[in-house]
């Protein structure tokens, strides 16, 4: 009985196969994936949406998740932001040497309730092992097909002067959460990851709106580089007021103590929509009915002013500039 | 508990108050007649005017200029190049913290020594630093002691754990610096005519006020201690205008909150048993005396310098680098020309584009609208 992961695990050969049927296949087993063939075969009709994301974050486990379960989000909500309805995955591991069995066991559990919340299915994978000190613990990629719904035409290049800026919660709680667990820093912070598959909310978002301008999630780089990102795309700018950012008390208390600006650190449970004026009030209510968008708001909106820039009106009522994110505000968040 | 009469505290946003913040915006507007050049001496105050938008909100004649308060940008290329070669030629653990990794030296930075294979490790305080060297018996772990007044104290307690422990593989690279030193060098150096100065809050906090009181007295320029907050600092800037309409120059606390007259004498006697004052190379400024510290004697074993044959580098820096002249609030960022085109954070030519609290890297990312 083994209880670390052995180079043997990655060979192809009898411990590969153990590894499969013993932990993979029980928690994500469908009538695709048990075939066991080269790839997966699928049919789809409509206007497909394709993306992929590796997932490097250090701790794997972290308070309000794991790298299992965040690399499930993640590509389904890149997906998401495209108005996607999110189909199929793909899971690639890249084990280091040594990493225990039961923590990989964990993890592919979280991918399998995650996989089922989200009603996405794995469908097809890879696993290698690499030897000790080539990676760190576990790396995971995942792909992810999707199906954009007739009517849906939403891209970061479309924001229009008078549209309103809608955040769907607070921001900033993934990166604190995650920050919170790394060496140096010994104090506890209430906060927990906001990880979390967020079809469910844009779907009940394109009920009430087919006219959503934009969507993205803002993860790294955090709601300040989103917006840029978006203020560049659509050749807009974008006005958003300080007091309407949703920001927890535990989350400002750390960012002062650390010297960060929570408009930068990352989220992982929390989108952008961009709406035409008169279906906001529609879409933050939609957002409210759905418990990960219970906080959302209306934080500004696109003008006709400052092309390709973000402004930002503080408590005081000056204005000033937002960048994007300079630097490395933290390593390996993701 | 009675919340109604109980409100928590959360000293973040009672100093942020919107209403307060603009009837005090009025009131400096309405007391304020003539012309005035401000110095915010601290990289902190400078960074929270630029965030708070609060330069925008005073009268365009009061002028506002950033001074050397920022410790990482008054840290010499001399001063890095030891650093680096402390980890790269003594195979030292090098602690530090997390401004000055990137802050470039003659032609490396610790981040490049560390993507080169030397074990340059963030801390986020001493005690992180003492607890390496416990764990690497066998290594030197040097910590870079960077930073003013407010820093000192810990890194001296360090020091004195240290020494208490007969832990043989701590040492420190002592780069610190004294701010009423500088200060006097600037003034008495007539470079710039300033009509006031918003005093460094938590240097105060260590020192206590007297240090700061030759301001009005031998200067006859007005002088006010205050916090970081927007309404802090408003409220500073109120104060000074007051005096500077009355003809008068006293020093002021409006930081009663956390700075007394006498200061944290427990971190006085601390920093004075481990340190003695020495001669300082300040960036953009020159040789400042008795504005360094450096260990004395009873505690030399722990002093890197002395610990470590280091090489004594150039004192060159970069020559279209203008960080000198914007630490002696002679120039703005906006009036250098590398200023964005060629120096941001990702790419940073001086300090002061690095550090978080830098004039530089303020202007960078909170630059107001029209400017």
């Amino acid at each position: 009985m083994n209880d670390k992961v052995l180079l043997a695990h990655g060979s192809g050969g009898r411990l590969s196969h153990n590894l499969i049927e013993k932990y993979l296949l029980p928690y994500l087993g469908n009538p695709m994936l048990n075939k066991l063939d080269d790839c997966a075969v699928i049919e789809l009709n409509g206007r497909i949406a394709f993306t992929t994301d590796s997932y490097v974050i250090n701790p794997v486990f972290f308070p309000g998740g794991d790298i299992g379960r965040l690399a499930v989000c993640g590509t389904i909500n890149d997906l998401a932001a495209g108005g996607a309805e999110a189909k199929y995955l793909s899971l690639a591991l890249i084990i280091e040497e040594g990493f225990p069995i039961a923590d990989l066991e964990r993890i592919i559990a979280s991918v399998s309730s995650t996989a089922k919340e989200a009603g996405v299915l794995v469908i097809t994978g890879d696993t290698k092992v690499v030897d000790h000190g080539s990676a760190d613990g576990i790396f995971i990629n995942t792909s992810g097909v999707g199906v954009i719904p007739e009517g849906v035409d939403i891209s970061g290049s479309r924001a229009k002067e008078g549209d309103k800026v809608i955040i769907t919660g607070t921001i900033g709680d993934h990166g604190i959460a995650v920050m919170s667990q790394r060496e140096g820093i010994k104090f506890s912070v209430p906060v927990v990851s906001d990880c979390a598959p967020l079809n469910g909310l844009v779907s009940d978002i394109l009920k009430v709106s087919t006219a959503i301008h934009c969507l993205r999630d803002p993860t790294r780089g955090g709601l300040a580089t989103t917006l840029n990102e978006l203020a560049v795309q659509s050749d807009a700018g974008i006005l958003i007021e300080e007091d309407k950012i949703p920001v927890k008390d535990a989350v400002r208390g750390m960012c002062e103590i650390l010297g960060l600006d929570p408009m930068y650190v990352a989220n992982e449970g929390k989108l952008v929509v961009i709406a035409p004026p008169e279906d906001a009030d529609r879409v933050v209510e939609a957002l409210r009915g759905n418990k990960y968008g219970k906080d959302a708001v209306v934080i500004g909106e696109i003008t006709s002013g400052h092309k390709g820039r973000v402004a930002l009106k503080t408590r005081l009522g000056a204005s000033r500039i937002v960048d994007m994110l300079t630097g490395d505000l933290l390593p390996r968040i993701c | 508990m009675n919340q109604g009469r109980f409100n928590q505290m959360k000293y973040i946003d009672e100093y942020r108050d919107t209403e307060l913040g603009k009837s005090l915006i009025k009131r400096i507007a309405r007391l304020s007649k003539k012309p005035v050049k401000l110095m915010e001496f601290c990289g902190g105050h400078t960074v929270s005017i630029l965030k708070h938008g609060i330069r925008q909100l005073l009268p365009a004649h009061i002028e506002m200029l950033s001074g050397p308060g920022c410790p990482v940008c008054v840290t010499s290329v001399a001063e890095i190049d030891k650093a680096v070669c402390l980890a790269r030629k003594h195979g030292a653990i090098v602690a530090c913290f997390g401004d000055m990794l990137r802050v470039p030296g003659s032609n490396s930075s610790l981040q490049r020594a560390k993507a080169e294979g030397a074990d340059v490790r963030v801390v986020y305080s001493t005690q992180d630093a003492l607890e390496i060297a416990r764990q690497n018996p066998l290594k030197p772990v040097a910590f870079i002691g960077v930073g003013f007044e407010t820093t000192a104290p810990t890194v001296a307690a360090s020091v004195l754990h240290a020494f208490t422990e007969g832990l043989t593989n701590y040492y420190i690279l002592s780069l610190h610096k004294l701010c009423p030193p500088v200060m006097k060098t600037l003034l008495v150096s007539h470079e710039i005519e300033l009509d006031g100065i918003i005093c460094p809050g938590h240097v105060c906090a260590i020192t206590g006020s007297k240090p700061f009181e030759f301001i009005g007295r031998e200067h006859d320029i007005a002088a006010v201690i205050s916090g970081f907050e927007p309404l802090d600092i408003l409220l500073a800037v109120e104060m000074l205008i007051k005096q500077i309409e009355n003809g008068e120059h006293t020093l002021e606390n409006a930081y009663t909150r956390v700075v007394r007259d006498e200061g944290n004498r427990q971190a006085i006697n601390i920093m004075n048993e481990v340190f003695e004052t020495s001669a300082s190379y300040w960036r953009g400024i020159g040789i400042v005396p008795e504005s360094g510290l450096r260990l004395r004697d009873k505690y030399r074993g722990f002093d890197a310098e002395a610990a470590f044959e280091i090489e004594q580098p150039s004192l060159k820096e970069n020559p279209g680098c203008i960080c000198g002249e914007i630490l002696r609030g002679v120039k703005k960022p906006y009036d250098c020309f590398l200023f964005k085109d060629v120096c941001d954070p990702e790419h940073p030519v001086g300090p002061c584009m690095v550090s978080a609290e830098g004039a530089c890297s303020a202007y960078y990312l909170y630059g107001g609208e029209n400017e």
